[in-house]
């Protein structure tokens, strides 16, 4: 639910087709840097109403996507 | 130059300050005042500035407060709907040699001036990214730039300034927004009213006077506005000469 989430957003912010966001697809790949990627998150913490504190750095979507699940317990 | 823009400028209730707060409502941005103390200054500035026709409001904040900053950005935000330029001008002094200068001294300049400025823009560039635009201005001092001897607090925080100012620079650039650093020399205000004019310091400016807070608005103002839209991770000296 939320790759799900994290790949509407991707496809909000590149245009790329959301359903061709897998788990394994690095934010690399789809040209979206760290920049992008703490703007996505900030976008994600209003949607859920929860704050997420990036600690590392996150190169692929599912790695996100685990991360902020994991924040949501 | 500055129509339609919201400019949010702390340390704003007197000296360059305050001249940097009028001159951008004269410039047509509605202006938010933050003050650390003084609000009768503070709301005098604001009904000052609301003469030109802008809207302009001040807000008490302790800008070394990280979650006030927080706070204080986000009553501009619902006041003004948004906001486009930042100037982190908010400073304070505590003279005194190295040699006997007191733990607090070091530590509250530092947290006003220095993390004062990361606190704000910690909290305004969200805005900014998302809107891919954005200006903010740090006030530093040609202090940080030559050390003067005396204020090694104060001289430390406003060279951290310009590091503060280069690595936003480089970092927001991609989104649009500009980060540059004004280093006043001396400026007639309540914070140089030690400095007269038979004072030696007087004879290394070649240019032979102290400068006005509107000498520094000036180019403040130009920083803000869309002409500059192509410097960013600059400083520039207001100084009359002193630290060239």
């Amino acid at each position: 639910m939320i790759l799900e989430k994290i790949a509407n957003l991707i496809e909000e912010h590149t245009g790329c087709d959301a359903a061709s966001i897998k788990e394994d697809t690095t934010f690399e790949s789809l040209g979206i840097d760290s920049l992008d990627t703490v703007e996505m998150v900030m976008q994600l913490e209003e949607e859920l109403g929860i704050e997420i504190e990036l600690e590392e750095k996150m190169s692929t979507v599912g790695e996100l996507a685990k991360f902020i699940e994991a924040k949501m317990g | 130059m500055l129509k339609g823009k919201t400019a949010l400028v702390t340390g704003a209730s007197r000296g360059i300050g305050r001249a940097i707060a009028l001159k951008f409502a004269e410039e047509g941005a509605d202006i938010a005042v933050l003050y650390a103390g003084n609000a009768e200054k503070a709301r005098e500035v604001a009904a000052k500035a609301a003469e030109y026709g802008v809207k302009a409001q001040a807000f008490q904040c302790d800008v070394s407060d990280f979650a006030a900053a927080a706070q204080t950005v986000d009553a501009v935000k619902n006041a003004f709907g948004t906001i486009d330029i930042l100037v982190n001008n908010a400073g304070i002094t505590k003279d005194g040699l190295v040699m006997s200068m007191k733990e607090e001294a070091f530590d509250s300049v530092i947290a006003t001036n220095l993390k004062g400025a990361f606190n704000m823009i910690r909290h305004c560039t969200p805005v900014f990214v998302r809107r891919r635009s954005g200006r903010i201005i740090n006030i530093s001092s040609v202090a940080g730039l030559l050390g003067n001897p005396g204020q090694a607090n104060y001289a430390a925080s406003k060279a951290g300034l310009v590091g503060l100012t280069k690595s936003v620079a480089r970092e927001l650039a991609s989104r649009g927004i500009t980060c540059n650093a004004i280093a006043p020399g001396f400026i007639q205000t309540d914070m140089t009213e030690n400095i007269t004019q038979d004072n030696p310091l007087m004879s290394r400016i070649p240019l032979g006077r102290v400068g006005q807070p509107e000498e520094v608005a000036a180019l403040a103002a130009f920083l803000a506005s869309d002409a500059a839209g192509y410097i960013t991770g600059e400083v520039i000296r207001v100084d009359g000469g002193l630290a060239m």
